[in-house]
């Protein structure tokens, strides 16, 4: 390997320090004892036990799971099934026009999807609360499954199937005994997109929540426009701990089974 | 392990004109879009036979194995197997059973639950699956690896894998894509005898789709060679090989030297055929076309003797000069240029470890064959 010249270094620290250093902030900043965010005060973890007994907060945390659990599980049913009619049936008129529109709302601007989304619940008549969060969340969420998904079923080879159903599998056991424990890892990858999504969405929740549905985002942006607080530095901190922890978890189950299969392969070639 | 010579010898339903077919091709076509994958065609098969279908890719021989297993359905014609019409019968209701050119192995079952798969499909009680499974561990001797994944094994493992689960049901024919196509030269050689045991002790039909005729020769009591979705002739090795029935095959098995030319006259079971080579050729056939038609004389180049004399007795002989030798170790091939340019090609075993007769390169050379050495064809 080559040396790391003192170019590299520089421009290594720099960017790490772009992305991180802002994040540590917050981090050092959420074990401040002092009552001002921006004076160090020594160290303490008050602000952790008085989240405790923020009602609001935690009720926000609460709705935000439930929204984030609901819209990530439905959006993986449709988006896998979206993902499925997309790259099975390829021969149907009009198909590159369907993948598209599957696809836009990955870059439609936030604002309009949310906007769109309140315009038609409230011309149909649907109370805002709950019901439309999920309702929206599985709409954007379901297209980053479909995409995740689609990949993995492109890769797939389809004769796995025809072998399964020669062998005496019904189209219906073919899909649950061979497609799905095969394409299963792009499902729960898909899952976890869209449940980070889900949970870290402010615009479009904003546009169709109601009252009685505040979700985390929501509750921590209204709080700073006031002036930001530390229990709001250890909320974050909170946030960033779950997510990291996931990734992190996530990364080394694939890491692992990458270094496995591979010494697999290994062994089954010498031997 | 007991020899297959006395069984194939006497293995030949298709010439008696009693038996009765088991897989019947009945005017069989099959279009994609603009395109005829197969064309027409018609094919019998017989139970407990070693079937091959040979030809190169795009030929429709794949397809012709995907209708019979049920993925793809006939745009017209029949199949019939064992007396019933397959058509719109569904691929996991048909007896027949296929190994995949990909081997399709589920990646996420071990070996045990791959070979399984298509027993429990059936609902075979657990204790008979389990035996049925190690017997055919057993038969594929892969009894130590049955806790495996298929990436944890070689490639000859996963093709055994693959041959044991398409067989664990007892399937009444067995489909086989280019089986050995990913295998290296030596294992494909061990394996090709492997099969044809596998096939005599399963008493099962087998049905290969494959490229490589050394393959399809080796292992197939009939072969069918295809071309455009037609199947242009339907032998043994022996008759593909010895007499084929048009040019395309000639030269599709083996290699051939073709002469052109035209019918001179006939005596007494021998054609004289005036060829554009330089020689008149005396060929052995009794049904000949007129004097004055086009034919072509088609002889493998084992059947040509050369020399650096004409041999006294030759019935047909031509000058040439050698213009490339081809040194293989069990034989030499001599390419011999014509007066006329054409390259006429003549392969000697090396019997003996030094020759009497050495020609090189530049040598004037004689070719010599007789005259039942090849055969006359018209198409």
């Amino acid at each position: 390997m080559e040396r790391l010249s003192r170019f590299n270094i520089v421009s290594l620290v720099f960017g790490f320090a772009f992305l991180y250093i802002p994040i540590l902030i917050l981090v050092i900043y959420s074990f401040n004892a002092s009552r001002l965010v921006t004076v160090w005060g020594g160290f303490s973890t008050r602000w952790y036990v008085s989240l405790l007994s923020n009602q609001q907060l935690l009720d926000a945390a609460w709705v935000t799971l439930r929204v984030a659990f609901a819209s990530a599980t439905i959006a993986t049913v449709l988006g896998t099934m979206a993902a499925l009619a997309l790259t099975r049936y390829t021969r149907f008129r009009g198909r590159i026009l369907f993948t598209g529109m599957v696809f836009a709302p990955l870059v439609m601007p936030e604002v309009i999807t949310g906007l769109s989304l309140l315009l038609l619940f409230v011309a149909i008549g649907l109370d805002r609360g709950f019901m439309t969060i999920t309702l929206a969340h599985i709409t954007f969420s379901m297209c980053f499954v479909a995409v995740v998904v689609q990949s993995r079923l492109l890769a797939f080879d389809r004769s796995l199937e025809e072998a399964a159903m020669d062998l005496g599998a019904t189209p219906v056991r073919t899909f649950f005994a061979v497609t799905l424990p095969v394409i299963l890892p792009a499902i729960v990858a898909g899952w976890m997109l869209a449940f980070t999504l889900s949970l870290d969405d402010l615009v479009i929740a904003s546009f169709t929540s109601g009252p009685g549905a505040t979700t985390l985002p929501m509750r921590i942006y209204s709080q700073v426009r006031l002036g930001v607080t530390p229990e709001i530095n250890a909320v974050s901190t909170l946030l960033i701990a779950v997510v990291a922890t996931g990734v992190i978890i996530a990364s080394l189950i694939n890491k692992r089974r990458d270094v496995q299969r591979r010494r697999d392969e290994q062994a089954a070639t010498q031997g | 392990m007991k020899s297959l010579g006395s069984i194939r010898r006497t293995f030949a339903p298709w010439t008696n004109a009693e038996a009765k077919p088991f897989i019947t091709f009945e005017n069989v076509t099959k279009t994609f879009g603009d395109f005829t994958a197969v064309d027409n065609l018609s094919l019998t098969i017989y139970e407990r036979e070693f079937f091959a279908l040979l030809g190169a890719s795009g030929c429709g021989k794949s397809t012709l194995l995907r209708m019979l297993a049920g993925f793809e359905e006939p745009t017209s014609g029949r199949i019939l197997l064992d007396g019933q019409d397959l058509a719109g019968i569904p691929p996991y209701r048909r007896p027949v059973n296929m190994m995949f050119q990909s081997y399709a192995l589920f990646p996420h079952m071990n070996v045990e639950k791959n070979i399984a798969f298509g027993l429990k499909q059936d609902g075979m009680p657990k204790a008979e699956i389990e035996k049925r499974v190690a017997d055919m561990l057993k038969l594929v001797k892969l009894e130590q690896f049955a806790k495996r994944k298929p990436h944890q094994l070689s490639g000859g493992q996963r093709q055994r894998v693959a041959l044991a689960r398409s067989v664990a049901k007892r399937p009444k024919v067995l489909l086989l894509d280019e089986p050995l196509g990913a295998l290296d030269k030596k294992l494909r050689e061990e394996t090709q005898f492997e099969l044809m045991d596998l096939q005599q002790d399963l008493g099962l039909t087998f049905m290969v789709v494959t490229h490589d005729q050394e393959e399809a020769m080796t292992m197939a009591d009939r072969i069918a060679i295809m071309d455009k979705g037609e199947v242009m002739q339907v032998a043994t090795p022996a008759e593909i090989y010895e007499a084929p029935s048009s040019r395309f095959v000639a030269d599709f098995v083996g290699s051939v030297n073709l002469f052109e030319g035209k019918v001179a006259g006939q005596d007494a079971g021998r054609v004289k055929i005036a060829t554009a080579s330089g020689f008149d050729i005396q060929a052995e056939e009794s049904a000949a076309p007129p004097a004055g038609e086009t034919v072509w004389y088609a002889v493998r180049p084992e059947k040509i003797r050369i020399s650096s004399q004409r041999p006294e007795t030759a019935v047909n002989a031509v000058e040439g000069e050698v213009w490339d030798i081809g040194y293989l170790g069990d034989m030499t091939v001599y390419n011999v240029k014509l007066a006329n340019g054409q390259i006429v090609r003549s392969s000697q075993l090396n019997a003996h470890r030094t020759t009497a007769d050495p020609l090189t390169w530049n040598d004037r050379a004689w070719l010599a064959f007789p005259a039942d050495a090849g055969v006359v064809l018209t198409r």
